[in-house]
């Protein structure tokens, strides 16, 4: 909104200002730890969190966590896609199936995700089945959503010129459903990444066993490792940002043709 | 019977009889009876009540229906489930408050000072990449398992979604009607509450939705993880002790709730922006 501040008349160039802030708590830190201002073990010096991180790096800790988390999540990440796409589309093909199961899957969709942990618990055991089980099911909600708007709002227009083109079956569904409702099928898939990572965290959490960059976490904040939670809390982050850019990126990439096709009308 | 089906397709007073596929979409269309719905719900009910009748699967494992009604009116005579979701609801509320309050300031200190943006927004941004969950085990160590750790998780997971839609929502009001302000000589207030905020109300209105649905998954997880009451810990306890009954019971009041808050903030919205559909 710089038609309120028309003038800009600060004296931190505008590149640096992003790193004011994290750099001032960075000092606070390393001050507050250096100069033991609290005597509570939970005030590690900035240093030591870096020596953890080098060797968790060194010892591969980190990779078999992070690889455990990562292939339960895109197993989990997979199974609900795949399911979800197909669900919704029948969803959006279908009015029948529409009418018959939609009031039951939007009741199922109201109970709060983490809330199916413990049921699952219970029919799935505490290993890995109850973890992709659980997965799944939140990367499947966003998906079947999605696909069914995506299916719904496919414009007037082009559902006549396919008729008038005498589309069948088959170019009907790949030649203009799908790829008229991608964006939203594709945004349904991106939000999907992000539910089955942050479900990953919950199910290692709410299921402790096994490895996985969660309990990791859980790990450290019960023998009260500071340096090791604050490391956990990084790469969880950063694993996070890395999975959304992922998708971004990706996503961009398989809609680049809608760009020609609009720039020619 | 020869030319008539084309001249049926020609006349745009009958479209639907064109074919058969077109005329059952039309009947389908405007045949929606409510009832559609039941025969699946009560087939899986149906299915859930012979197996447990039969003890296909352990009743541990899949207590009967009658078994789970009779649990949820016992925890309800009993007062035990109204304390439990009073406990959920007051938490929640505090949380979301907290958040809505700290989310639209910082969005708004966001949205209307690009030099505050330029210092606060990379840190925001690290910081909200980061899921409430992750945050979770470091709060623990932080402030311990009390009502403060699920009073910051929840704000922190309303406010992230609505700082962010009330910064873009102010960044995208469109420069022409702040134009049209400045030739009807407002003022720096009248600008703001009659064209920035008003224009803005929408995304806003957007992202205070979205907090509430994540400050309620952030209620149910930080309840089943750390807490000796509530709704989550009423599930928690009863899987505990191997009693899905009251496990169940417990989901669908978390998921009517939600369900009942959410409708709750449609109505308002249809207050809020009401006004809007009469300029069109």
């Amino acid at each position: 909104m710089s038609f309120l501040h028309p003038e800009d008349k600060h004296p931190v160039p505008k590149v640096l200002r992003g790193w004011v802030l994290p750099l001032l708590l960075l000092a606070l830190w390393w001050l507050a730890a250096h100069f033991h201002w609290s005597s509570s073990p939970l005030l590690v010096p900035v240093d030591k969190v870096w020596d953890t991180a080098v060797e968790q790096v060194r010892s591969g800790e980190l990779w078999s966590a992070l690889e455990a988390s990562l292939r339960r999540d895109l197993i989990g990440f997979a199974i609900g896609v795949s399911g979800g796409l197909a669900f919704g589309i029948a969803f959006g093909l279908s009015r029948l199936f529409e009418r018959m199961i939609g009031p039951t899957f939007h009741t199922l969709k109201q109970i709060s995700l983490f809330a199916w942990i413990p049921l699952l618990s219970v029919w799935f055991g505490l290993g890995d089945a109850a973890k992709v089980a659980f997965l799944s099911l939140a990367a499947f909600f966003p998906v079947v959503l999605n696909t069914f708007e995506g299916i719904r709002s496919v414009p007037p227009e082009l559902i006549e010129a396919a008729r008038v083109l005498k589309f069948n079956r088959r170019q009907w569904l790949f030649k203009l459903i799908l790829p008229a409702a991608s964006p939203s099928i594709l945004a349904g898939i991106h939000l999907a990444l992000i539910y089955a990572w942050l479900a990953t965290l919950g199910a290692e959490y709410l299921l402790v066993s096994g490895k996985g960059i969660g309990n990791t976490m859980i790990d450290g904040r019960e023998l009260f490792l500071m340096d090791l939670v604050i490391f956990g809390v990084i790469v969880v982050g950063f694993v996070g940002f890395a999975l959304n850019w992922l998708a971004a990126r990706l996503e961009r990439r398989l809609l680049a043709w809608r760009g020609r096709s609009v720039a020619q009308f | 019977m020869g030319a008539q089906p084309v001249a049926l397709e020609l006349s745009p007073s009958a479209p639907a009889t064109s074919s058969a596929g077109a005329v059952r979409a039309a009947w389908l269309r405007n045949w929606s009876p409510r009832w559609l719905a039941l025969p699946f719900p009560l087939f899986l009910l149906l299915l859930w009540y012979v197996a447990a009748q039969f003890e296909w699967v352990a009743p541990q494992v899949l207590p009967s229906p009658q078994a789970v009604l009779l649990t949820f009116i016992d925890l309800v005579a009993s007062g035990e489930m109204f304390d439990n979701l009073k406990i959920s609801l007051l938490r929640v509320l505090i949380g979301f408050g907290v958040g809505v309050v700290g989310g639209l300031l910082l969005g708004v200190a966001m949205g209307l000072s690009p030099v505050f943006k330029d210092y606060v927004y990379p840190l925001f941004k690290a910081f909200s990449q980061v899921p409430v969950l992750g945050w979770l085990p470091l709060l623990m160590l932080l402030v311990g398992i009390d009502e403060a750790l699920k009073i910051i998780l929840i704000s922190k997971a309303a406010l992230v979604p609505i700082a962010l839609n009330t910064f873009k929502g102010i960044e995208n009001v469109p420069a022409r009607y702040v134009e049209v302000a400045r030739v009807l000589k407002f003022s720096r207030w009248q600008l703001l509450w009659r064209v920035i905020f008003p224009a803005a109300l929408p995304p806003i209105w957007n992202g205070v939705r979205y907090g509430f649905t994540h400050a309620w998954l952030a209620l149910v997880v930080v309840e089943l993880l750390a807490s000796s009451e509530g709704l989550g810990y009423m599930i928690v306890f009863g899987r505990q002790l191997f009693q899905l009954d009251v496990v169940m019971a417990a989901v669908v009041v978390v998921g009517a709730v939600g369900y009942v808050l959410d409708r709750v903030l449609a109505r308002i919205e249809v207050i809020l922006l009401g006004w809007r559909r009469s300029g069109f």
